[in-house]
């Protein structure tokens, strides 16, 4: 088989589109490189999905540790405590043993223990209690200055989240916040070691490099592939969000340095 | 454990469960917590001298400085799992090569063939014919060795940054003074960061309680591994303690653990952070 007829049978193998079978034996370094990138679709699925909708609920969150009402201030409490307290890989467990009992007892929706819907759904809580933690000591830190200013030219209610806390808010937060999307890409890779089950053999890039990893008994040919890909994304996503950073920021007098890949690890 | 569980099916539920909740597996289960706690004890202080190691290489002259900034800029690209899943393999496959080529210089065969990694007998870590408990150690430590790197990456970049914000002031005082670069790194720069680096090395002792979970993945027998073994539905025929599947209770049983845990480390660090910047001007920062 040619490279190229590799890609066509095994470049969305992930998404059970093309060939069923994995290869058994003699891998070629084409297949290994197809078939990780094939599962990389799920890692970017996920990592997105979980961003988009985590991002609201992230700001929802940050706002309600600062309500006035006592039960929605301890619920939001309560709910970034869970998330940012326990580890990643126990939530996973603990979801798909939740959802299958829910199905069990015939409540739930039979998608909730496949991967694509349940460990989304972790993810999005998960990256959305981090993010609000995030969003909340970046909330606390707006200048009292900008607050006073918006008083003084009548801004009330909507419009002074809107036009004025929100915009500081993320550029306060935009640092940290790049960390938490790169971290989020990164945890994606844990939903097929955790009770969720690759259904079909369509598992994420890690599910295929460690295939390859058992079957040859070779680490260091499918994990370094793995690790090109990781990168690559990595950057891809310092860029993309160094450009909203840039944005954020375009009415401050010097420009903010350009987000590294060397940056603060927090988490 | 207790005399009245000779005959379990006579046993009303709070013995029963007194009884199922003190089997030799359930033993094994309390006790591999410990190998949890051991494990963060021995990786936290490696992981520390790694880092130490990683962030004097980085700000090294320039070969060293390329070294110690691809391992600090690492961490941040790839998932730390793909590691932990590397190194595994890739230490124990190392040893073995080194043993090889050390105990056995004359051996003709190829290691790598096919899908095989064939090293002479005695090159084998640990021997094949050692006892099970130095199988087991051997693994354990396979696995600390590993977070040690990974998390050594880490930690290497909290201490980079943390030498980094000393005031210039202070390095060019000793300067002055007529310290060597030297002295002036192990008197001046080392002592004064630890400030510095509180904040990140205690975030990142979070990080550590929370990725101890993957110790499964490495192949030890430790809390999820036991949770998953102990919850899963038993059968009368197997067991004197017939259940369905109650790996969710376990489970929650590991979170609610992770969630102590990880509270209890929070207000000892928030009490370690005020005590060490006490009079200091750095004020109150927020560790989270």
């Amino acid at each position: 088989m040619t490279c190229l007829e590799t890609i066509q049978a095994y470049g969305l193998r992930s998404l059970g589109i093309g060939e069923r079978l994995l290869p058994r034996d003699d891998f070629t370094l084409c297949e290994q490189f197809t078939l990780i990138g094939s599962g990389l679709i799920w890692n970017i699925y996920f990592g997105l999905i979980a961003l988009a909708a985590g991002f609201i609920l992230a700001t929802a969150l940050a706002l309600g540790k600062e309500s006035r009402l006592p039960p929605i201030r301890a619920l939001c409490r309560g709910i970034i405590l869970l998330f940012r307290g326990s580890p990643l890989f126990i939530q996973f467990f603990l979801a798909y043993f939740i959802f299958l009992r829910l199905r069990q007892a015939g409540i739930g929706p039979d998608w909730l223990t496949n991967a694509w819907a349940g460990a989304a759904i972790v993810l999005f809580l998960n990256t959305a209690a981090y993010s609000a933690e995030i969003f909340h000591g970046a909330l606390r830190t707006i200048p009292r200055g900008e607050i006073e200013a918006a008083d003084a030219y009548g801004f009330t209610g909507l419009k002074r989240f809107t036009r004025i806390v929100w915009p500081t808010m993320l550029r306060l937060a935009w640092p940290a916040y790049i960390n938490e999307a790169i971290f989020l890409f990164h945890a994606t890779t844990l939903v097929f070691f955790s009770g969720f089950p690759a259904l079909q053999q369509r598992g994420d890039a890690l599910y295929y490099a460690r295939y390859f990893a058992d079957k040859t008994f070779n680490p260091f040919v499918p994990y370094p592939i793995l690790a090109g890909y990781f990168v690559l994304l990595t950057l891809t996503i310092i860029t993309l969000m160094g450009l909203v950073n840039r944005r954020l920021n375009r009415h401050l007098p010097q420009a903010p340095k350009r987000p590294r890949m060397m940056g603060q690890i927090l988490r | 454990m207790f005399a009245f569980c000779a005959d379990p099916d006579t046993l009303e539920t709070a013995r029963w469960f007194a009884c199922y909740l003190t089997t030799g597996k359930h033993m094994v289960f309390y006790s591999s917590f410990g190998t949890v706690l051991l494990l963060l004890a021995i990786t936290a202080p490696t992981a520390l001298a790694f880092g130490f190691l990683g962030a004097m290489a980085a700000r090294g002259p320039a070969p060293l400085s390329w070294i110690g900034k691809t391992y600090i800029a690492i961490v941040r690209g790839i998932p730390d799992i793909a590691f932990f899943l590397f190194f595994v393999i890739a230490l124990d496959q190392g040893f073995e090569w080194i043993r090889h080529q050390i105990l056995c210089p004359d051996w003709e065969q190829p290691i790598r063939q096919g899908n095989d990694f064939v090293v002479c007998s005695a090159a084998k870590l640990p021997l094949s014919s050692s006892p099970q408990w130095v199988h087991e150690v051997y693994g354990f430590l396979i696995a600390v060795l590993t977070f040690a790197i990974v998390f050594g990456a880490f930690a290497a970049n909290v201490l980079y940054g943390a030498m980094r914000a000393v005031p210039q002031a202070q390095i060019e005082t000793a300067q002055a003074y007529g310290m060597t670069p030297r002295q002036t790194f192990w008197r001046i720069l080392v002592p004064q960061m630890w400030v510095y680096a509180l904040s990140g090395l205690g975030n990142l002792w979070m990080v550590l309680i929370k990725a101890t979970p993957l110790l499964f993945l490495l192949g030890v027998e430790d809390i999820v591994y036991w949770a998953r073994e102990l919850g899963g539905a038993k059968t009368p025929r197997f067991t004197d303690y017939p259940h369905g599947d109650w790996r969710l209770w376990y489970f929650l049983f590991l979170l609610v653990f992770y969630l102590a845990f990880t509270k209890i480390s929070e207000a000892a660090l928030e009490r370690l952070m005020a005590r060490l910047t006490h009079g200091q001007a750095f004020g109150a920062r927020a560790t989270s």
